[in-house]
């Protein structure tokens, strides 16, 4: 009965693949719940923000601030958000996709781009395909802080100010729902606002204290950050459920592989039942 | 009684939503009041204690580590801080950054860390302040 013996060995293994991918998919459940809800508390600040600057723009300044104004393309800046660990299904490679089609459109118009990383994954993309990576940022665990983005955000700030970089994007996986994670490359800089507060009384202007400049200066850096948390924290929350998913599929994946061993090793023992049987009643005949 | 609306919030949550007939902030030039019809006032704030008053005379105090005030005639904004900001504390954060790019090195932050702890003592200082000051009004 050695086929039979295997197949239990093998069966036992996979088995002990099922609690592993099992407990990681409740692990993902439990967590993705918790990035959910950091996600829409951060939903208020990046709205009131944008409220700010959509006043901003309807503002009569004196002064336009680099952050607002749109200029020609020369080289762009990327920031991308990846995760740290994989066995999150096709989420990064999906973002990875979508970014390789905008760098290819950029090289077409004989665009440069550099890149800021933040997650494990996509440095390994980097190291893969190539690219000029100025800044770098890993490990933030489930729980990421603005204060560990600071530094990234504000090389690539920096860089636009001083005119290195004509135009800022972040390349994130937007968080749809549980089933549906969506990667996109969108601009952050210069910024666009989308309207969506009312027109306010004409001809007006802030009273600024202290000064203009600086103070635009401070309210779209602060825009960008909290667009850049929202994504990994939106990152975060898009990993887990991927997970999830994943490991779901997994762990059902493993089932069905039990399930056809099991009968395997039912056939092969049945059969060996029936050979002894056999052999038992023949030498019984010949006696 | 004019009202104006209030939202306080931080990149990690809503801390206040409501009417007041008068808000306190600490801008950086120095405390100011804001009534309803107020004149369109964007300003930065240091860390302290945003005071809100409402309708009926009551009054509510929140603690902000900085951040930044918005005024519009109907509308108060305080876009408040969670991360302890300073400007050469970026600076070196962004260094930092900068250097894990070229290799993955660490424990060589002793810049970050003299400035985010000067901040810190800042806002440390400010927060005790604010805390007596509503012992006392509670006593």
């Amino acid at each position: 009965m050695a086929g039979a013996k295997e197949i239990r060995s093998k069966i036992k293994s996979v088995k002990n693949t099922q609690k592993i991918t099992r407990a990681m998919e409740k692990v993902a459940i439990s967590k993705m719940r918790r990035a959910q809800v950091r996600m829409t508390e951060a939903r208020p600040y990046a709205e009131k923000i944008r409220r700010t600057i959509a006043h901003l723009s309807q503002a009569n300044t004196e002064v336009t601030h680099p952050f607002m104004a749109d200029r020609p393309i020369k080289r762009v800046g990327v920031l991308v958000i990846s995760t740290d660990r994989g066995l999150c299904g096709g989420l990064n490679t999906n973002l990875f996709r979508a970014l390789t089609r905008s760098i290819r459109e950029w090289r077409e118009k004989g665009i440069d781009a550099e890149y800021a990383v933040i997650g494990n994954k996509g440095l390994s993309f980097f190291r893969r395909v190539g690219g000029k990576v100025v800044a770098q940022n890993s490990n933030l665990g489930d729980k990421p802080h603005l204060e560990q983005l600071l530094g990234s955000i504000k090389v690539l700030t920096d860089a636009y100010r001083e005119g290195r970089i004509d135009r800022l994007y972040l390349a994130s996986t937007q968080f749809v729902n549980t089933m549906t994670q969506r990667p996109g490359v969108r601009q952050v800089l210069p910024v666009e606002v989308d309207g969506g507060v009312g027109k306010l009384a004409d001809n007006w202007d802030y009273l600024y204290e202290p000064s203009a400049l600086e103070l635009l200066d401070t309210v779209l850096q602060r825009y960008v950050e909290s667009q850049v948390y929202q994504a990994v924290v939106e990152n975060v929350a898009s990993e887990q459920s991927a997970r999830m998913v994943a490991m779901k599929a997994a762990t059902d994946n493993a089932g069905k592989i039990i399930n056809g061993l099991q009968l395997a090793y039912n056939k092969a023992r049945q059969a060996s039942i029936t050979k002894e049987l056999a052999e038992i009643v023949g030498g019984a005949a010949a006696v | 009684m004019a009202t104006i609306e209030i939202d306080i919030v931080s990149a990690e949550g809503q801390i206040h939503h409501g009417q007041a007939s008068m808000v306190f902030a600490p801008a950086e030039m120095g405390e100011v009041g804001i009534a309803p019809r107020h004149a369109p006032l964007l300003t930065r704030l240091k860390p302290g204690a945003v005071r809100v008053k409402q309708a009926d005379g009551s009054e509510q105090a929140f603690f902000v580590g900085g951040g930044i005030l918005e005024v519009q005639p109907h509308l108060v904004t305080v876009l408040a801080d969670t991360a302890i900001r300073a400007k050469d504390c970026d600076e070196a954060l962004a260094s930092e950054a900068k250097r894990r790019a070229e290799e993955k090195l660490a424990n060589a932050k002793s810049d970050v860390d003299l400035a985010k702890a000067q901040v810190e003592l800042l806002q440390a200082a400010a927060l005790a302040e604010f805390l007596t000051k509503i012992k006392k009004t509670t006593h």
